[in-house]
């Protein structure tokens, strides 16, 4: 039986120990904000916190997490009001939105890694998810109003 | 079973003239129109009206399939404490539909915002008319049918009100979510009105007044976003797989590797082994060409994804590749090449050509391919189907909601009425998800276990087994006078068509692929010939954002390009100077224009139009500005989706021929709009995807199977390679413009903008896509 813990609530698992993270959330608990997009971490759509790391849910097995802090889209801020996702609604970043709560859930552990970063470091940090419908500018744009704590 | 083109084509956009012989549906012959059950709430009666009674202008929506439907019983509901709810019956794929036509209902009702909700329609076109979500459509087709059906609903609750207080209509008006009296100062919500306007006659069509466009709150203005937004930012957004039955299966299917190809035998002895496998089973196919029928296969079905997954690894699976088993691109390109260079079906011709090119100064020729590109949408084709004896239940991220439940029941063998397809939100779309394979795959499975279940496709099968944009070489040949001035013009485009997927012995582009940058040409040349030499498909062809306008804008503004370099001119004076005086572009000479599927008299091809959006970005985009060295600009124009685009591109190429894009300039003319801010959000998007498919886009064939399998080796624009800023110039709508594309049109000429860029940068010609290496040094 592995034990997790995922936005602060206890999980048991006794099926394969190298499942996915990503399905585990997905299928197993139901927390659907998780997404899958490739999953061979190429595209970031599944992107977690691992206690304070953004990691790839889809190449993450579920014995890879075992007393550590999961943390989803679902589980960033109690009203979902994290100074990222308020930067997100400011910007209109979303056109589709598939991959934004990935996108949101990077950024905010990039923030606390470094809070006030450059345009460059913005556009690094950010550079592993894929938005295919193109809001990278606004994506840009709404990481660093976060930083600036708007 | 193989399905018959002409029996079902419901999504066999634009081939109205050619291959369809269905009858459309007379709106007025629609009987069954109930309103939205919502408790303890009152639903409007108003009268059920022909697409374009009030039209000022004509729409090509009611030859769509099912027309339009314009009735408040169908799309306006409103509760007893005056929560208004919407319909939205077109699919969400981040345009902002879901948002911008409720968005004009509620405009004209005079609904407060905050107050309204948006429901969903399910898939059911009698119900709802044409729900196909494709061709940049929504906006140009149901902006006035949306705004006729709220002005129903405003005159209704005005005409209550004034029989409540005893005073003339006239004196009454509805202001924000209130019918006011203005004399008096009385005034009443709504939600008090509702049960009396109900009761009201319907307002005649001739009494049926519009809001004056100065008095528009919502409407152009952009201060609106998008319904979804706050779910999307917390996770709660709901896409197709994030559908959960209670005692759903997971399931992924392995699908023959060449398209057309068999299942002859398989070993499942170690997937069996695999922990979370319950089952495996074969999935029917059709045969090539299969329409938007599932490709067969094996399904592994799974208590989760995952376990799926890795069942499916382990299968040991023997295929029949069939015919397509020696599809080979680099071969492939030889053998269009050829064709380009000979005699091909003529589809346009104006003077003599021939006579023309002969008697030239010069005849500059351009040959530029473009390859098959993938859609790759963010959220890969995923379904969850629930059939229980003959009935079945679907939730999937569809494009063709009505088109979904007719193949769904033809597949099943049910009636169209016990099938319930539910529109979730779809990740992305790109046209991918007009096709509903993977609904269908949903249900067969279903329907053969016993339970509901989810057919998740992976990254890999979304790369390998999909509709794939077209590949192509299109041929130009300009002539020039000594003067410099071109006098002769022939363009060859050669591609399998679309309709192979329907009709095996296709070797033609339908006139809906012509129609996209080929025989549409605006230029004012002296001599034309368009020309459609025969290619045949080898693989699943499908529509992809912009569809053949890419390769074909690619092509002409890169022979533009081309010209000016020829002539020693700027390219966008030399732009200016083809596109020629201010007309309305006489286009007899085509024998089906198809023209987007809307009448020309709505949407012609205006060249002061065309010219204007050039004039426009030449201003914003500061043409012609210093450039520091290894940088440069590049212009192109192009008219799609009967909207109006041009972009500037700045690029840099670095001594190593990597490159960068510091800034982009486009201006669109799309007619009247709704949400400028989504306009804006659309063309910074189709920056970036025309960015990815000039730099890397590009799926090839090997002994008739996919090379590519994910994001390493198909790759897409990253944040760190997209333009530094994207600046988005939109023409305000001159008086009654009828609205039109924004979706696609903002794709095609931003690659033949980048690549007039890189040749103004370093002095290459870059004719084929994508540019991959090629600048390498």
């Amino acid at each position: 039986m592995i034990k997790l813990k995922i936005n602060g609530q206890e999980r048991n698992w006794d099926g394969d120990p190298d499942l996915p993270l990503l399905w585990f959330l997905r299928d197993e608990v139901g927390l659907t904000g998780t997404k899958f997009g490739c999953g061979q971490a190429l595209c970031g759509a599944c992107t977690v916190m691992v206690d304070k790391d953004a990691v790839r849910s889809c190449i993450t097995s579920v014995s890879d997490v075992v007393g550590r802090e999961v943390t989803t889209i679902e589980g960033l801020h109690p009203t979902g009001d994290h100074p990222v996702q308020k930067a997100w609604r400011e910007l209109n970043v979303p056109q589709c939105g598939y991959c934004q709560a990935g996108q949101i859930m990077q950024a905010a552990a990039f923030l606390m890694e470094n809070p006030k970063p450059s345009r460059d470091q913005i556009r690094e940090a950010m550079s592993g998810n894929i938005c295919r419908c193109g809001a990278y500018q606004r994506i840009e744009n709404a990481v660093r109003l976060a930083s600036t704590g708007v | 079973m193989i399905m018959n083109i002409i029996a079902n084509p419901k999504k066999l956009r634009g081939f109205e003239q050619s291959i369809r012989a269905i009858k459309i549906e007379n709106v007025s012959r629609r009987s069954v129109l109930k309103g939205l059950g919502i408790a303890g709430g009152f639903v409007l009666a108003a009268p059920v009206m022909s697409g374009h009674a009030f039209a000022a202008y004509e729409t090509g929506a009611s030859k769509m399939p099912h027309g339009t439907v314009v009735d408040p019983r169908v799309f306006v509901a409103i509760a007893s404490d005056g929560t208004v709810t919407i319909v939205a019956h077109r699919s969400e794929m981040g345009t902002g539909v879901r948002t911008s036509l409720p968005l004009i209902v509620a405009e004209e009702m005079e609904a407060d915002w905050p107050r309204v909700r948006v429901q969903q329609a399910h898939g059911d076109e009698v119900r709802y008319g044409n729900q196909d979500t494709d061709g940049s459509r929504s906006t140009r087709h149901y902006m006035m049918p949306m705004r006729q059906i709220g002005a129903s609903a405003r005159m209704m609750l005005e005409a209550a009100a004034a029989k409540r207080w005893g005073v003339p209509a006239n004196e009454v008006k509805a202001l924000n979510h209130e019918v006011v009296h203005q004399e008096s100062g009385r005034r009443i919500g709504f939600g008090d009105l509702a049960a009396d306007a109900v009761k009201e006659p319907v307002p005649s069509i001739e009494n049926l007044k519009l809001k004056d466009p100065k008095n528009f709150r919502y409407l152009g203005r952009g201060e609106i976003g998008i319904v979804d937004l706050r779910d999307i930012t917390t996770g709660k957004a709901h896409y197709g797989s994030d559908t959960r039955l209670p005692g759903m299966k997971y399931a992924v299917i392995a699908r023959p590797p060449v398209t057309g190809g068999k299942l002859v035998s398989f070993d499942a002895a170690d997937t069996m082994k695999v922990s979370g496998v319950e089952k495996v089973i074969e999935v029917k196919g059709w045969p090539w060409p299969s329409k938007f029928q599932p490709l067969g296969g094996v399904a592994v079905i799974a208590r989760n994804t995952g376990a799926a997954i890795k069942g499916r690894d382990a299968l040991k699976i023997v295929w029949d590749d069939g015919a397509n088993g020696k599809y080979e691109s680099v071969a492939y390109r030889t053998k269009l090449e050829e064709a380009a260079r000979k005699p091909g079906l003529v589809v346009r011709k104006e003077g003599d050509v021939d006579a023309a090119l002969k008697g030239a100064d010069r005849v500059i020729v351009g040959e530029y391919y473009l390859p098959h590109l993938a859609h790759v949408s963010m959220e890969p084709p995923v379904a969850v189907a629930n059939v229980k004896g003959d009935k079945a239940e679907i939730w999937a991220p569809v494009q063709s909601p009505g088109g979904t439940r007719e193949d769904v029941a033809t597949t099943l063998g049910i009636s169209e009425e016990n099938v319930t397809v539910n529109v979730t939100l779809l990740g992305g779309g790109f046209g991918r998800k007009s096709k509903c394979d993977y609904a269908l795959e949903a249900a067969l499975l279903s329907k053969e276990i016993g339970a509901p279940v989810k057919v998740q496709w992976t990254r890999e099968d979304d790369v390998r087994h999909g509709f794939l944009h077209t590949v192509s070489v299109e041929r130009i040949e300009a002539g020039l006078d000594k003067n410099g001035k071109v006098i002769g013009w022939r363009h060859r485009s050669v591609a399998p068509s679309i309709a192979s997927t329907f009709k095996a012995d296709t070797v033609h582009g339908a006139p809906f692929e012509l129609g996209m940058g080929l025989v549409d040409m605006p230029f004012e040349i002296a001599n034309i010939q368009c020309e459609n030499p025969e290619a045949t498909a080898h693989t699943r062809i499908g529509w992809f954002r912009s569809v053949s306008n890419i390769p074909r804008a690619f092509a002409v503004q890169s022979m533009v390009g081309e010209l000016a370099h020829a002539t020693n001119r700027d390219q966008k004076e030399m732009l200016l100077e083809l596109i020629g005086s201010p007309r309305i572009v006489d286009l007899s000479s085509v024998k089906d224009l198809w023209n987007y599927g809307e009448p020309y008299d709505s949407y012609p091809i205006d060249t002061a139009r065309l010219r204007k959006v050039v004039e426009l970005v030449a201003e914003k985009g500061e043409w012609g500005r210093p450039v520091p060295k290894g940088h440069g600009l590049g212009i192109a124009v192009h008219r799609s989706f009967v909207s109006y685009i041009a972009t500037i591109v700045e690029v840099a190429v670095d001594d190593k021929g990597k490159l960068t894009v510091p800034r982009v300039d486009t201006a669109i003319d799309c007619g009247t709009y709704v949400n400028p801010e989504r306009i804006q959000s659309q063309i910074e998007g189709a920056a970036i995807m025309g960015l990815s498919l000039a730099k890397y886009g590009a799926i090839t064939f090997k002994d008739g199977k996919v090379q590519q399998k994910n994001f390493d080796d198909f790759q897409v624009t990253r944040i760190d390679e997209a333009p530094l800023a994207t600046n988005v110039h939109i023409v305000p709508p001159g008086a009654d413009t009828p609205p039109s594309g924004v979706g696609e049109p903002g794709v095609p000429p931003f690659a033949p903008a980048l690549t007039n860029a890189i040749f103004a940068a370093t002095g290459k010609r870059i004719r084929a896509l994508p540019i991959g290496k090629q600048l390498e040094t």
